[in-house]
């Protein structure tokens, strides 16, 4: 080493840097590529408009609420209320989003600001008064399911026919619903006609939200807090302020998430199971995405991955007809073997007492 | 211009103390420092040295007396309000984020920014910037931290502090990690910041280092300043003197006389990483041999390479003539090495807090006390009244919880759960820090009876008078290796120090080394 010139060593690609610095996200990519891929090819109706546009129906809420999680996952926390965050969401939802186009548009609005206030809520309890997010949010998301209940006792609702019809279709028909670009006929969109609404919802949110927030100081200090929380106060970075936009974020996910559930499914409902079982999935979804549950590793793309991978192995059991029974273990098996690669780091820890700090 | 700036001290404290819990880390401290210059700070473990550079940037606050920046008086409560006046600080202890880039731990505090996003294009530029200037342009600035050797860790660490454009730059042991071609690096750029009219406090304890470096020097001792004067007007011998003083006098048990002793443990040749770079010691049968020192030379990595806690050690380890390093402290502390660690922290290694005096006397020894599976009820009763009666535990009820005793108490319970596994060989970790005087002695008499019944007994200790009343033999360590070894008389002071210092001593003539009345 020592008889290299001063001048500068050639440097690895961009590429190159990236892939060896988030293994865990690449990794989930090329799994999500190969599971959807050997999908098609054993879909009777494979490569077709209408199995991409049902299957990224399916995966949005999931896909949102792992999102979620992973904003309280990078700071070092746990988030156990994003499925109820979800719920109660949708079931104001299905009460609001209905009537005129601006009452429509009010009552998205308001939905999506529930989740969101609630997670401001979740911030607040944990930043000031000093909980581990854990409990706190296990607190909070049964009060969350409580509100739920009140607000629907019994499923049902009547969101707007229109508005699920546009949101979980393709562009055109999203178009031709409500009558925009030539009715869907416009030269210029034909080329991207075909895409499915829900996943330009997804890109549209990820864009928006995500990657500037990634990089304001605010987003900067989640990781830092992550890594390091000693070395981020030593830096003089907002810890607070830092952990109080993870979990509103995270409401605004879950929220996200609610909002289109009830559009989706046209009606709300306060089902308890459901909550706990997008909870758990979120968490699954997080790790197999690459984001370290230790904190500061890993982007919410990366969670917005491990929950497709999830819903892509969910799609084999309708095709194959393999007992529905088995899902969870299948499921539970895939998120192990995804565990035990990110676990082979400990095998180079030099010093044992390392392994329990 | 720049001469009336450097007459003028830039950062002054006066009459600065700071207690922590009741015992003195700070008192009465008059200190300043120009800019333009490179001044060290001495002095021994405990002298109060973390201390002072920990007010200076905004760490600790100050109990009383004011510090004065740049003429106006400042009371910092955060490091980034001392950086705002121009004091920055290189820590001991990394403050790098492992999973960010190196050019954004560089910039984390204040990063460039576009539209108020952070402009990552010109954020890698910025750190490009700062790390060819302490010529680290082998560093990639897209690189995460936590893949860089530690060497090199430190010197993004040294980058992110000039990027704050320091008037007052604080080195705190900041080339301890480094290797020597970064060292050379890095005096080069001290140099060149000397000449830009930084000042710079440099706490290092290597003294060719300071030789080498400063200009001014000023030491402190049971955390007080004592003297400081400018480079040269001291001799080694007078510094090393100066940082001793003469203080406190422990009662200490007598040693026997000196014996030739057959090596009980015998370590040949043990590397670990760097930090143990071919360790070779040996301890007899009822022989307590010290570890000396300063912080950080391998002393605690040595104990916990004994006690089969670290991975990928090489060399040779033997017990009572049988062979192997242990590979976990299970393994070390059964069959026939006999080997028990009173670690480094006892609040995280050495003891269950919540968990009761009782369950933490046992905890290393459940097999002594069990019939089968279960744990005997009896058995295990009469092993902890035991335990207490011979340590003399001072205790409510033995299912209070450990967290409810004080620290000296406690550390006697860590002890005394070793002793129950009757163990052949002792490693104590500083086992007196944060003690008071009185338990202090009651240890020194155990560690003697303890060797007189046989035990083979390594002590490190971070206090000199302890090694010197208690041991029959100290071994020196420095970078990973022991580099002199003292015994009966010729342990004093002034050897121990100049050892731990690793400064050759002309007057080294053991034989005249008479203990001071």
């Amino acid at each position: 080493m020592s008889a290299v010139t001063a001048t500068t060593p050639p440097r690895a690609s961009a590429l190159a840097m990236s892939i060896r610095q988030n293994r865990g996200f690449y990794g989930a990519v090329l799994l999500l590529a190969a599971l959807y891929l050997v999908y098609n090819f054993i879909h009777p109706r494979g490569f077709s408009a209408n199995v991409f546009i049902a299957n990224t129906n399916e995966s949005v809420a999931l896909a949102f609420v792992a999102m979620a999680q992973a904003m309280t996952v990078i700071v070092g926390g746990l988030d156990l209320s994003v499925g109820a965050v979800m719920t109660l969401t949708s079931c104001i939802a299905s009460e609001l989003v209905r009537g005129e186009p601006w009452q429509i548009i009010l009552g998205c609005l308001i939905s999506v600001a529930a989740g969101t206030g609630f997670g401001l809520v979740n911030g607040l309890v944990i930043v000031y008064g000093r909980l581990q997010p854990i409990i706190a949010t296990l607190a909070t998301g049964a009060v969350a399911i409580g509100l739920a209940l009140l607000i629907r006792p019994q499923p049902g609702g009547e969101v707007d026919l229109d508005l699920n019809w546009a949101v979980t279709n393709s562009i055109k028909d999203l178009a031709q619903t409500y009558h925009l670009f030539e009715d869907g006929e416009a030269g210029w969109l034909q080329p991207i006609a075909w895409v499915p609404v829900p996943l330009l919802i997804l890109v549209i949110i990820t864009a928006a939200v995500w990657i500037p927030f990634r990089r304001t100081v605010t987003g900067r200090t989640l990781y830092a807090i992550g890594s390091s929380e000693g070395a981020a106060y030593m830096s003089g970075l907002p810890i607070n302020r830092a952990k109080l936009w993870a979990f509103t974020l995270a409401g605004f996910f879950a929220g996200c998430a609610g909002l289109y559930l009830a559009i989706q499914t046209g009606s709300g409902n306060a089902d308890i199971p459901q909550a706990g079982a997008y909870t758990l999935n979120s968490i699954a979804a997080v790790v197999l995405g690459g984001i370290s549950l230790l904190g500061g590793v890993g982007t919410v793309i990366g969670a917005l991955i491990g929950a497709l991978i999830l819903r892509a192995i969910s799609f084999y059991f309708r095709i194959l007809s393999i007992d529905p029974l088995l899902q969870p273990l299948v499921e539970g098996v895939v998120l192990l073997a995804a565990v035990s690669l990110g676990a082979i780091r400990t095998l180079r820890v030099k010093n044992r007492l390392e392994l329990f700090r | 211009m720049l001469d009336g700036q450097a007459a003028r001290p830039f950062a002054e404290l006066s009459g600065v103390s700071k207690f922590f819990s009741g015992a003195r880390a700070l008192e009465g401290v008059d200190f300043a420092c120009r800019q333009g210059s490179i001044h060290a700070i001495l002095g021994e473990n405990g002298a109060g040295k973390s201390t002072l550079i920990k007010i200076m940037a905004g760490v600790v606050q100050p109990d009383s007396g004011t510090l004065t920046v740049a003429g106006t008086q400042h009371r910092f409560t955060r490091p980034s309000e001392a950086a705002k006046a121009g004091i920055v600080c290189v820590f001991q202890e990394l403050s790098l984020m492992p999973d960010l880039s190196v050019a954004d731990n560089i910039s984390i505090s204040d990063p460039p920014r576009r539209f108020s996003l952070i402009d990552r294009r010109a954020q890698r530029d910025r750190a490009e910037a700062l790390l060819a200037r302490i010529h680290c342009e082998d560093v990639d600035p897209r690189a995460l931290i936590r893949d860089l050797s530690l060497s090199r860790r430190q010197m993004v660490e040294i980058a992110k502090a000039l990027g704050k454009n320091p008037k007052l730059l604080i080195l705190d042991e900041a080339t301890s990690a480094l290797t020597s071609r970064d060292v050379e690096t890095v005096y080069g750029v001290l140099a060149e910041l000397k000449a830009e009219g930084t000042g710079m406090l440099f706490i290092s304890h290597r003294m060719h280092e300071v030789e080498a470096l400063c200009d001014t020097l000023s030491v402190f001792r049971n955390g007080r300043h004592i003297e400081t004067f400018l480079k040269g007007a001291r001799t080694q011998d007078e510094i090393v003197k100066l940082m001793i003083g003469r203080d406190i006098v422990h009662q200490f048990p007598v040693k026997p006389p000196a014996l030739a002793r057959k090596p009980h443990l015998a370590v040949t040749d043990l590397r670990w990483e760097n930090r143990l770079n071919g360790v070779s010691l040996s301890v007899g049968k009822g022989e307590i041999v010290g570890l000396g020192g300063l912080d950080g030379q391998g002393q605690k990595e040595l104990l916990l390479a004994l006690f089969g806690v670290l991975r990928g050690v090489e060399g040779k380890v033997t017990v009572g003539g049988e062979g192997g390093v242990p590979t976990s402290p299970a393994e070390a502390k059964s069959g026939r090495s006999r080997i028990a660690l009173v670690p480094e922290d006892r609040k995280t290694e050495g003891l269950m807090l919540p968990m009761s005096i009782a369950d933490n006397l046992l905890v290393a020894s459940f097999d002594k006390v069990s019939q089968g599976p279960f744990i005997d009820q009896a058995k295990s009763r009469q092993a902890v009244i035991d335990a207490i009666a011979q340590l003399q535990i001072k205790l409510n009820k033995p299912d209070d919880p450990v967290a409810s005793l004080s620290g000296g108490n406690q550390q006697k319970v860590v002890i005394a759960k070793w002793l129950l596994t009757k163990p052949e060989v002792m490693l104590l970790n500083d086992p007196t820090r944060g003690i008071d005087v009185g338990t202090k002695q009651e240890l020194y008499r155990l560690m003697r009876e303890l060797a007189d019944k046989d035990t083979a007994i390594l002590f490190y200790s971070t206090d000199y008078a302890e090694l010197i009343g208690c041991c029959d033999r100290v071994a020196v360590m420095y970078d990973g290796r022991i580099v002199t070894e003292f015994s009966g008389a010729a342990i004093t002071e002034e050897a121990l120090v100049a050892a731990a210092l690793n400064i050759t001593r002309p007057a080294d003539a053991p034989a005249r080394e008479a203990v001071p009345a």
